[in-house]
């Protein structure tokens, strides 16, 4: 339904379930199997566990998409309850943060979209703006609650011309990370495009000039430092993504 | 010597799905769990986990909890409507209780009959229940936002990932004895395969077992 990539896995060829029954009926023999894997790097992609595992993550998708309720706001918290020391994360340390400059950024815009301008920082800061205080959840586990405040990016799409019957809206970002979010969450009321943190202007480490502020999805799903956004029906994939993390990873 | 019938086919499927399941979910679990450990100092060793890394782990876990929650759900199902639970399970009073966990301390609990005493049917009635704690809880960390109400049972996310990790805890004690038992009356472990046992002789002056 949401994702392309997931129909040729979902239709179970024959093999795959025969290896589901192998894996269910000779129970020693997958608890044996299993101890093999333990401690070991992930199985390689080719193995019938990575199969199913992968078969699995489609199913995955499709049943968070299925579950994601498009209004339902994640839940807000007070100023009182905002974590002091919001954390900084990446798959780099926090003194390697690309150093956005303000004069010439420049929000590039690609794929269905009308009206494919490139948007300046200030063309962006005069838009209406909206504020939340939210757990940012992270892939890992921990949680902590910040306070953003930029454009919804519902509004933005809509100011562009967007297709919003598209299924996939994607962002580049500066530090060459990228991420896809579906489009029922780029709808979301809470998806921002978020240009300040506790009221301030969003700082280098936090991703200036702006960061994708999605609540209803883990940390690594809201993209900082965003360079270009393209609206596209073309499973985009991105950085963790591409390297096992569950695509749709929906709060 | 007679043959009873002592665990229906269902029973025995769910029990052998659900031991993969579960040491699947707790192996990878420990993997997602020592990406951002609860306690300090407190963390798996990479022996005992599954997945290799974060990603792999989660992989592993949320494919194999599809299992783990649909087998238990057709359990539960079939144990409540059949009347095998009523049977198996029911009365339980905490005297008995006190009384067989008294006798099985001092070995002389009796091994007369193929029904449980009250200390069996304590733990499978609270294994079932630490099943669910895990599993409402591993909801509520897996969606926030979409089980919000449900995430209110637990106090909030950050507070239900402490529930899902007693409910582990709860289920990993469980293992441990369960086990145990098993190696100390090993013909025990049959009937779960063939689902028959060998009757028990009339209970005549039955001396300790």
């Amino acid at each position: 339904m949401l994702l392309k990539r997931g129909n040729k896995l979902l239709q179970p060829s024959r093999e795959l379930i025969s290896t589901e029954r192998r894996l269910f009926m000779g129970r020693s023999l997958s608890l044996g199997a299993l101890m093999m894997l333990t401690g070991c790097e992930a199985p390689a992609d080719d193995s019938s566990v990575q199969r199913i595992l992968d078969a699995m993550q489609s199913w995955n998708d499709k049943a968070q998409g299925f579950i994601f309720s498009p209004n339902k706001l994640a839940p807000v918290y007070s100023e009182a309850e905002i974590t002091p020391d919001f954390p900084f994360n990446a798959y780099y340390s926090e003194g390697k943060s690309p150093e956005v400059a303000e004069e010439g950024y420049k929000l590039e815009l690609a794929g269905l979209i009308d009206k494919k301008d490139s948007w300046t920082l200030q063309q962006l800061r005069a838009l209406p703006r909206e504020s939340q205080i939210t757990r940012h959840i992270c892939v890992e586990g921990w949680s902590a609650i910040g306070k953003w405040g930029g454009v919804p990016l519902r509004n933005f799409l809509t100011t562009i011309g967007a297709d919003t019957s598209a299924k996939y809206v994607s962002f580049k970002c500066a530090d060459n990370y990228s991420t896809s979010i579906d489009m029922a969450t780029a709808l979301h009321p809470q998806t921002i495009m978020a240009l300040t943190f506790a009221d301030q202007v969003l700082p280098r480490k936090f991703g200036f000039p702006f960061k994708v502020r999605i609540p209803t999805k883990l940390g690594f799903k809201n993209p900082k430092h965003v360079m270009a956004i393209e609206v596209t029906n073309t499973y985009p994939g991105g950085y963790w993504e591409d390297q096992g993390y569950n695509w749709f990873s929906g709060s | 010597m007679a043959w009873v019938k002592l665990h229906p086919l269902y029973v025995r499927i769910f029990h052998w799905l659900n031991a993969f399941a579960i040491v699947v979910m707790i192996m990878s679990g420990w993997q997602i769990y020592n990406a951002s450990p609860l306690f300090e100092g407190l963390t798996f060793p990479p022996a005992f986990t599954l997945g290799g890394w974060l990603g792999g782990a989660i992989q592993f876990h949320l494919a194999a909890m599809w299992l783990f929650v649909v087998n238990l759900l057709i359990y539960l199902l079939f144990g409540f409507t059949s009347g095998r639970f009523h049977m198996r399970f029911l009365p339980l009073y905490p005297r008995d209780v006190l009384h067989d966990l008294w006798a099985a301390m001092t070995f002389r609990l009796k091994h007369d009959s193929h029904d449980y005493n009250a200390v069996q049917k304590l733990f499978y009635i609270g294994v079932i229940g630490a099943m669910l704690m895990t599993f409402l809880s591993g909801l509520v960390v897996w969606k926030p936002v979409q089980m919000q109400a449900l995430s209110l049972v637990f106090g909030n996310y950050a507070t239900a990932r402490y529930v899902h990790f007693a409910g582990m805890s709860l289920i990993c004690a469980f293992i441990v004895v369960h086990l145990a038992l098993v190696l100390l009356v090993p013909s025990t472990l049959l009937p779960m395969i063939t689902g028959r046992a060998k009757e028990f002789p009339k209970k005549e002056n039955q001396h300790v077992a």
